[in-house]
């Protein structure tokens, strides 16, 4: 193993180990504005620069593996003014109007800045070109503060595997975006904000909504009640400098109360309410396909709550969408029920009703708007926050959101078991849907420890499990000695590798989680940023907590499901589910 | 490369979309087939449209971004319709400090074209190049596979006049 020394400190690190990777085993930071942990190094912004005795220039740390007897100085004057020059040369070109900028004070261009102490920039040239690309519901690109880093691409490209973006043109014209520089809504674009997430500065956003809630909220006739995902508890409290995986629950209710909305309700409540709706679909295919013998029911069947993913299945596998599930998101689901059963209980119109989702996700903006979305006669979600957005109008309010005391959910849509906290980890939908599964199949208690099914847990991209149906109550006896095999998938191309699987017949799955964000939602295009690893797995672990901390965790035992369904739904895949928590899919051609 | 003059006057589009299979049943499982299947599909439309750049996306598995980055990429692919006769001027360093850019200047004036334009004629085209590997013939430009050598500005008008010639010819 070669041995290096890094500012004067010795270190054996494994071959092939770059010198920025070991520099992070010896604490020594190196700033980088492309790197992502996990991708392939592309050395494309130059800020990484070192100082190697007895090299002639600098080299990019990101992409210099180290070797025996390297000598490498990270804070000489050589590295510090390399690096400061790229920095300047950045800034020179970069549309920097930091004080109305969405991402000030949040932007890693504008903190190397100033940690490398610029005061001023020495090269006056040309900016880059400044065009605008509001095309879709999800996105925003600002091509002026692009700095060509080339993250997004390497998100779009390597782990999603969408493809569409790609640097176009060469030179100082080149551009980072779709072919031919074309708007997004001209191609295949899945909505997933991931590029959103990873931009370093002010090139990509989410569509901020936050004046449309604004006005929502300062209209008197209008009814404004509010939802939030389960993968928000985990995350806000990092907008305001809390560390990841602070549970801010009752802290975030507070603060939705104080920003005025009529009712504060959970998505997580429609989470427990399409548990219901999926596992009856399930069974209900499983039954048509095992015991009529059916070859028209489609299996395995995929989970349908992840709207990018929904996104990537209908442009780039059609095949697969008779397999996916017919259950609405969680999303939608509520908008369909607030606009309906909760608005008939409080008498007010669906029309007077404004419902806002706060999602982690930058594809749900596009979900609610989705033609088919209108279950109760009129759009069923209006406007959709990500977790930042949220963040952002908390602090316009002036709340001071760490001193805020913990409040509950309102009733009757607020009230949700653990199975739906855990929606918001990749795994955890399928988690939530056998522990209800289970029990309605075997009439016996969920058999494994903590509830919790291992192997199907954390961030391997494709994870598998199997569960054995020993008994069965008498209705559903045709399942008793089957053993039910179900897949996990998170980020695209993790699952189009399993979908590649299965289309060769090389797989015989009969559930399949997919969704479309690395982590799952808790890793979503629209949470705090910047998220790697270890942030997934602080806010996955809390939403564990978040599980295990409830009464109830299995979605069939909450009580206001129950009643649901007593007083308005009647029953899974009823008349009524069809009409409102149900939709179709539509194939699209792939650009 | 086999092909790279124009043959897109004599092939019906049925004949381009056969060839444009073809290729790409040859370069499809070939690692870094993007760029040949490129230059001969320019080869055979005359320049990249939209459908057949669509098409060579689908067959190599890659993103359209990628496929439209690469084209975009080399000056040598054109996404417009370009002139019987490409005329290309090498501004690579060897030509360059011999004069191509005062050659460029001349052909710009002479044809009345700018760079990437084409002449209502749909004669000439206009393009540079940086370096065509023919340093030692220095200052050199291209009409589409024909090198001239050692060109000089005050010349260009006798150079384009072999084409109008030809185009004459042919008529």
């Amino acid at each position: 193993m070669p041995k290096i020394t890094i500012n004067n400190t010795e270190i054996e690190v494994a071959h092939g180990t770059t010198i920025l990777e070991a520099a992070k085993q010896l604490n020594i930071k190196i700033p980088t504005l492309c790197h992502i942990d996990g991708c392939a190094p592309i050395g494309a912004c130059r800020v990484c620069l070192v100082e190697v005795d007895g090299a002639r220039d600098p080299v990019a740390s990101c992409s210099t593996p180290v070797t025996d007897g390297m000598k490498v100085k990270t804070n000489s004057k050589t590295a510090r003014s390399a690096r400061k020059g790229v920095v300047e040369l950045l800034l020179s070109e970069h549309d920097g109007d930091c004080q109305t900028c969405e991402r000030g004070g949040d932007c890693e261009l504008q903190q190397l800045a100033r940690d490398l102490g610029i005061r001023t920039v020495r090269f006056e040239g040309a900016k880059a070109e400044k065009v605008i690309d509001e095309s879709t519901p999800a996105l925003i690109r600002d091509s002026g503060k692009c700095i060509s880093c080339r993250r997004c691409v390497t998100v779009c490209n390597e782990i999603q595997g969408v493809g569409s973006i790609f640097p176009q043109g060469r030179g100082f014209k080149s551009n980072i975006g779709p072919a031919f520089t074309s708007n997004l809504d001209n191609v295949t674009c899945v909505q997933c904000g991931q590029c959103s997430a990873v931009c370093p500065v002010g090139a990509i956003s989410e569509h901020d909504q936050i004046d449309e809630v604004w006005k929502a909220l300062d209209d008197p006739d209008k009814h404004v009640v509010v939802q939030t995902a389960p993968a928000i508890r985990a995350a806000l409290g990092e907008s305001f400098e809390l560390p990841p995986g602070t549970l801010v629950t009752g802290k975030m209710v507070t603060a939705l109360r104080q920003l005025g909305f009529n009712a504060v309700f959970d998505t997580n409540f429609a989470a427990d309410l399409t548990i219901m709706e999926e596992g009856t679909e399930l069974l209900t295919r499983l039954k048509k396909a095992l015991v009529d013998g059916d070859k028209s029911v489609a299996l395995p069947m995929f989970t349908s709550c992840s709207p990018g993913w929904i996104n990537y299945a209908e442009s780039f596998f059609p095949e697969i969408l008779p397999n996916i599930s017919s259950c609405k998101s969680p999303q939608q689901m509520f908008g369909a029920v607030a606009k309906t059963y909760y608005a008939d209980k409080i008498g007010v119109k669906p029309e007077n009703m404004v419902v806002v989702s706060i999602m982690p996700c930058t594809a749900k903006k596009y979900e609610a708007a989705r033609p088919e979305m209108t279950g109760s006669g009129v759009q069923d979600v209006d406007i959709v926050l990500t977790t930042r957005e949220l963040g952002r109008m908390i602090k316009m309010a002036g709340i001071d959101f760490e001193s805020l005391p913990d409040q509950e959910m309102d009733s009757p849509l607020g009230l949700s078991t653990g199975a739906a906290d855990i929606f918001g980890n990749t795994g955890g939908v399928m988690e939530a849907a056998l522990r209800t599964v289970y029990e309605i199949v075997t009439g016996q208690d969920f058999p494994f420890p903590h509830l919790h099914i291992s192997p199907i847990a954390g961030l391997e991209g494709v994870k598998e499990a199997s569960v054995k149906i020993e008994n069965t109550v008498p209705e559903w006896s045709f399942l008793k000695g089957v053993e039910v095999k179900v897949a996990v998938a998170h980020g695209l191309s993790n699952a189009r590798k399993l979908i590649e699987k299965i289309l060769k017949g090389e797989a015989d799955y009969h559930f399949i989680e997919v969704m479309c964000c690395p982590g799952g939602c808790i890793g979503g295009g629209g949470q705090p940023r910047f998220t790697d690893n270890n942030v997934r797995e602080a806010r996955i672990s809390a939403l564990y907590r978040e599980d295990e901390g409830k009464k109830l965790r299995k979605s069939h035992k909450n009580p206001d499901i129950v009643k649901i369904y007593n007083e308005f739904l009647k029953k899974p895949l009823g008349h009524r589910s069809h009409e409102l928590l149900h939709t179709e899919y539509t194939s699209k051609t792939k650009v | 490369m086999s092909q790279v003059a124009c043959c897109c006057e004599e092939m019906s589009d049925q004949e381009k979309t056969e060839r444009l299979n073809e290729i790409l049943d040859e370069y499809k499982h070939k690692p870094g087939g993007l760029i040949p299947v490129l230059q001969h599909t320019q080869s055979i439309y005359g320049y990249l449209p939209e459908e057949p750049l669509k098409i060579i996306a689908k067959a190599l598995d890659k993103p359209y971004s990628e496929v439209a980055g690469v084209v975009s990429f080399y000056s040598f692919f054109s996404t417009h319709p370009r002139g019987k006769y490409q005329v290309r001027v090498c501004l690579g360093t060897a030509c360059y400090v011999r004069g191509g850019k005062e050659i460029l200047d001349a052909l710009k004036k002479e044809l009345g074209i700018d760079v990437g334009e084409t002449t209502e004629d749909r004669l000439f085209s206009l393009e540079v190049g940086r370096c065509f590997g023919s340093c030692g013939l220095a200052p050199v430009i291209l009409v589409n596979e024909d090198v001239h050598r050692r060109v000089k500005a005050s010349k260009v008008g006798e150079i384009l006049a072999q084409y109008k010639g030809e185009a004459t010819d042919d008529q």
